[in-house]
């Protein structure tokens, strides 16, 4: 080892502490900031110290991380927070797809050099290609859905199993036949099936999938995009590839297992079962009378209200009501409320969206509860404002075994005194059933788009 | 071979650490770990800068790698911005308010 090549090597055991001091900074939101920061630092190093341990051509790096690095803070820049879902799903992609190209062009030069590429090379490079592969098609899939780009419900077609498994002994035949000899004649064939392959596999694997679940889809992908890194790290016998790699890896798996639990749902069952496209004949649909108000009536009840209980879903996103959920929240603290903001794991697209939406409008983060934590005490609230959300506060969970959502957890507002639903129109919510929860005696239904709702409600209590 | 297996032990220690790591992060924080996580696996950075760079690499490699880079840099630098920009949302009742 040369002298380079050992600063080199310590580089990437400080890069590989400050992206491990950084994931432990993040575990408050007083340190986050600078975690991020630390991760960050320790990225520069790993890059500095790459460019500089072996003798390089930077022309082509140059072109290359310029592009990348004008791309990237553009989009960086420019993206809305309600947006963050296709924007992760994006760059989820993007990091599969250089890991694939990594693989594919270390693969190229080691042929190229006549290197012998033993067992222990070999089959790194074929899963960076695979997994990467698959994780690029998967999350363009992903995003094009969340951004609606196309129709968000699951696509299911005949047969599409057994075109899943016919993919599957594909990939694994190339797969054995490329470790048979991957310096063999026929090796850059098995290369090129199995990049066409796991493309093949990362649309299929993600069309099944319907919008609801789509934050379980995004946190697995997100898994995957880290261990096609690790893969690529095993290609180059890159230790901080493999570790930073492995992090992002375990982050991924736990997450999903976050959502899949939130939603009382086993992976095999998010990922196969393209839930919500049968959905709609098998649930219960209830009829009764629902009790609509005005804003009038709903700033009365606020007014004399002591707690306050928001619970924001999806819709808040759609209608960008957040701002004016806050500044809501502001008016009826002033009025001598507690206010609170309950939210259930799987509110939104993705895990932790509705906390970043909130966080944008301004609300400080004491005041977002998670669901465990308000539960046992939404007795004792006077009103629960629900925006936007429907499944994951529907009473059916609870109550009503046929239900496809029975099981799954939910924020109990119905134990509320009262509990106003911002909706829309009266129409089933994504997963397709209809919500027992309208029809309750203690529900008040404000029809109408959930930001002029908000708005309403606030120049109620400015006129007063 | 022995290198791989070495390799592999980092590999399997470092899954460890990442669910001991992450499984401290609070759910009000899950989006900025989603993006931040996604500009480390960024890193892969580190091999495309060796194919695209590397002196003995055939041109088709240098292509390979030159848009691997090109991904990779995207990764990072949007990944860490927009974290950035998330996490310097997030505010405390006391002070930090505007």
């Amino acid at each position: 080892m040369s002298a380079l090549e050992i600063t080199a090597s310590l580089s990437y055991i400080v890069a590989s502490c400050l992206f491990i001091v950084g994931l432990k900074m993040l575990s408050s939101p007083a340190s986050a900031r600078r975690g991020n920061l630390v991760s960050a630092l320790g990225m520069l190093i790993a890059v500095v110290a790459t460019l500089v341990s072996q003798g390089m051509d930077y022309h082509w790096i140059l072109v290359g991380a310029t592009l990348g690095a004008f791309a990237g803070a553009f989009a960086a820049l420019r993206v809305p927070m309600t947006s963050m879902p296709e924007f992760v799903a994006l760059f989820n992609g993007f990091g599969g797809i250089a890991s694939l190209l990594v693989g594919w062009a270390e693969y190229h030069r080691s042929l190229s050099l006549g290197a012998e590429i033993p067992f222990a090379a070999a089959l790194p490079i074929y899963l960076a290609i695979l997994i990467g592969g698959v994780t690029f098609t998967g999350s363009m899939i992903a995003y094009a859905k969340l951004a609606e780009r196309i129709d968000g419900k699951p696509t299911l077609f005949s047969g599409q199993q057994i075109v899943n498994a016919a993919i599957l002994l594909g990939v694994a035949v190339c797969l054995v036949a490329f470790l048979a000899a991957p310096a063999g004649p026929y090796a850059y064939w098995c290369v090129g099936f199995a990049i066409g392959l796991s493309f093949i596999l990362g649309v299929l694997a993600t069309i099944p999938i319907g919008g609801a679940d789509m934050p379980v889809v995004i946190s697995l992908l997100n898994s995957y995009s880290g261990l096609a890194a690790c893969a690529a790290g095993f290609v180059i016998n890159n230790t901080v590839l493999i570790v930073s790699g492995a992090l992002v890896g375990a982050s991924g798996i736990i997450l999903t297992n976050i959502m899949c639990k939130a939603m009382n749902r086993s992976l095999p069952h998010v990922l196969f079962s393209g839930f919500g496209a049968a959905a709609a004949k098998t649930g219960a649909v209830y009829e009764g009378e629902v009790n609509p108000i005005t804003p009038e009536d709903a700033y009365y009840m606020l007014e004399a209200a002591q707690s306050v209980v928001f619970v924001p879903g999806y819709g808040m996103a759609v209608a960008q009501a957040q701002h004016v959920v806050r500044e809501l929240g502001e008016l009826l603290e002033k009025n001598g409320a507690d206010v609170k903001y309950a939210i259930h794991p799987v509110a939104g697209r993705m895990p932790g969206h509705m906390n970043v939406l909130l966080a944008e409008a301004n609300v400080p983060y004491e005041q977002l509860v998670e669901m465990d934590d308000i539960n046992p005490r939404l007795d004792t609230v006077d009103v629960a404002v629900v925006i936007g959300a429907n499944d994951v506060v529907n009473p059916a969970a609870r109550e009503q075994e046929d239900s496809p959502i029975y099981g799954m957890p939910i924020i109990n507002v119905d134990h509320a005194r009262t509990v106003f639903v911002l909706k829309r129109s009266m129409r089933a919510g994504f997963a397709g059933v209809d919500n027992p929860l309208f029809f309750k005696e203690n529900t008040r239904m404000l029809f109408g788009d959930a930001k002029q709702s908000i708005s309403a409600l606030i120049a109620e209590f400015k006129t007063a | 071979m022995g290198e791989f297996i070495l390799l592999l032990f980092t590999f399997v220690l470092a899954i460890f650490l990442g669910f001991e790591l992450i499984s401290k992060v609070p759910a009000t924080l899950h989006t900025p770990l989603m993006s931040g996580s996604n500009a480390i696996s960024g890193i892969t950075i580190v091999g495309a800068l060796v194919a695209a760079g590397a002196t003995d690499s055939p041109w088709l490699s240098v292509v390979l790698g030159t848009a691997a880079v090109a991904f990779a840099t995207i990764n990072v630098v949007g990944g860490y911005l927009v974290t950035d920009r998330m996490l310097a949302m997030f505010k405390s009742r006391q002070g930090g308010r505007p």
